[in-house]
């Protein structure tokens, strides 16, 4: 297969799955209440798309600050954990019970400690997409070959010398790929928290529009949260591409 | 006196761990390397040939016995030491030109110029240097659109860029075929002849130990000693053909009865 019927046969696979649904949901008389048809739902985005702009905004600019800030402090953490051993075996036991909490069940402590809104939705989206930059940042720096870092140590190369030269640039690839997972993990917790406490939010927008029947609009929630996403996603590809594309072995 | 003893290790040691788990990895070993010298250390698998080179690049600390360099304690003096291994492991993020400068940018006094030097001064450094090993048009290229005998040449570059008082070479050959390796020994004792700086190899290639060293020590299985001390003085520069001598043949069977004992005879009934 060439590249192009490549991208050919995936463009067409996500057109079959919704023309599939839409005829689906026609043949089979499907009430709009349990699952509407995609020209339904963006029927009903364009309708309502003045009042979901507002929503999506608030919900992009919690995910993104969560995002920053989990960033750095992933990053910050896990060239700590993974330049020394010290730090590795002092911290990753805490760190992992940290991950293995449920993300949801904080946000009513963060609830209960900053108050319903714009706060929660930020810390939640930060917290849940820390661990994923600190593991893979951890291990890019950590497994830096032992006969690369003789090299650099006979020539007495000092330890941040070596991590800048050797452990950093190293780390990126890995850097790079949590990101992506980084940032789709945000967008889950910025919705958590907006369904949970906020009054803002696409989030929140799913929740009111359910709560009165309103499925179409739940569903273009739906739809404005996966293209935001694949949005991002795509971004950070395009990021990591650029960044780290060494790790790719690209011929150009 | 001094330029005898460039290098002198005096009844160095080493031992890892303690009570039952100490094991002697070098029993207490004195060797003298002359400046300028090309010395091979060959023996068997976990002999502590790479044990004495980690020791004198200050990779290892010695349990017992000191170490000296060009007179003085090592430690005391800044050592400048070029190192290659049998990975040639270049940074594949950066050109080859770029992998072939690293140690400028760490060693002083190379260092404080870096930033004003790495597109003239240095360039053209790492690029003569490039040239000499037959790299001169991958200067530019990524190192793993290298074959495994240009990255080991590029490896050596590395090695040398920064002018190291001592280069040790641990297994730089090891992971290349027979026609490649031979070709690099070729390039090796070219770049030591015109720079004459002082080599420890350490090899298991008994070959490869007689074709470039001006001496051979050989060590003893685990815990490892120098058991022979041996010159070669075959005429500079060498050409392979001398692999093919009676005399090289019977450098090699001497240093092989060393380390592994004398062949045993065939068994009769095989036919």
């Amino acid at each position: 297969m060439t590249p192009a019927m490549r991208k050919f046969a995936s463009a067409a696979l996500i057109v079959g799955v919704f023309v599939f649904w839409e005829l689906f949901c026609l043949v089979a008389g499907i009430s709009e209440l349990i699952l509407p048809r995609p020209t339904r739902i963006l029927a009903a985005f364009w309708e309502y798309a003045p009042a979901i702009w507002p929503h999506a905004w608030q919900t992009l600019y919690t995910t993104l600050v969560g995002f920053v800030c989990g960033v750095a402090i992933g990053l910050s953490l896990g060239v700590l954990i993974g330049s020394s051993r010290l730090a590795y075996d002092t911290a990753y036991p805490l760190l992992v019970g940290i991950s293995s909490i449920p993300k949801v069940a904080v946000v009513p402590i963060f609830v209960l400690w900053f108050g319903a809104g714009t706060v929660p939705a930020i810390l939640t989206a930060m917290i849940i997409c820390i661990f994923p930059i600190v593991v893979n940042v951890a291990t890019g720096i950590a497994t830096v070959e032992p006969e690369l870092e003789d090299v650099m140590r006979s020539l007495k190369a000092s330890k941040w010398e070596i991590l800048w030269n050797v452990g950093l640039p190293r780390s990126m690839p890995y850097f790079f790929a949590s990101l992506k997972v980084a940032i789709t993990l945000s967008f889950v917790g910025s919705v958590i928290a907006e369904t949970v406490a906020s009054n803002k939010g696409v989030g929140n927008m799913m929740m009111i529009a359910s709560s009165s029947f309103n499925v179409p609009l739940v569903f273009s929630g739906l739809m404005v949260l996966a293209v935001m996403g694949v949005s991002l996603y795509a971004l950070f590809s395009l990021i990591e591409r650029r960044m780290a594309g060494w790790a790719m072995r690209k011929s150009n | 006196m001094t330029d005898d003893r460039f290098v002198h290790l005096e009844r160095v040691g080493v031992t890892f761990g303690t009570g039952k788990t100490r094991t002697e990895a070098l029993t207490p070993t004195d060797l003298a390397i002359k400046r300028g010298d090309f010395v091979a250390l060959v023996g068997p698998s976990g002999c502590g040939k790479s044990t004495i080179l980690k020791l004198i690049s200050e990779l290892l600390k010695p349990s017992t016995g000191n170490i000296f360099f060009g007179g003085r304690e090592l430690g005391a003096k800044p050592l400048r030491v070029g190192m290659a291994f049998q990975s040639a492991s270049l940074l594949p993020w950066m050109t080859v030109r770029d992998n072939v400068m690293l140690p400028l940018k760490i060693v002083p006094p190379f260092k404080k110029d870096y930033r004003a030097e790495r597109h003239r001064a240095f360039r053209d450094r790492a690029d003569a240097l490039l040239a000499q090993v037959g790299l001169e048009d991958f200067a530019d290229k990524s190192p793993w659109q290298l074959s495994g005998g240009m990255m080991q040449r590029a490896n050596l570059c590395r090695a040398l860029i920064h002018d190291p008082d001592l280069l040790l070479l641990d297994e730089p050959f090891g992971a290349l075929d027979q026609f490649t390796r031979e070709e690099l020994w070729q390039t090796l004792q070219d770049l030591w002849i015109d720079r004459g700086s002082t080599v420890i190899l350490v090899t298991h290639d008994l070959r490869e130990a007689a074709y470039l060293a001006n001496r051979i020590c050989v060590m003893s299985p685990r815990p490892g000693r120098i058991v022979e001390d041996r010159a070669v003085d075959f005429v500079r520069p060498r050409a392979i053909d001398i692999t093919f001598e009676p005399e090289f043949a019977r450098l090699v069977q001497d240093l092989r009865r060393l380390i592994v004992g004398a062949p045993k005879p065939p068994k009769a009934d095989a036919a």
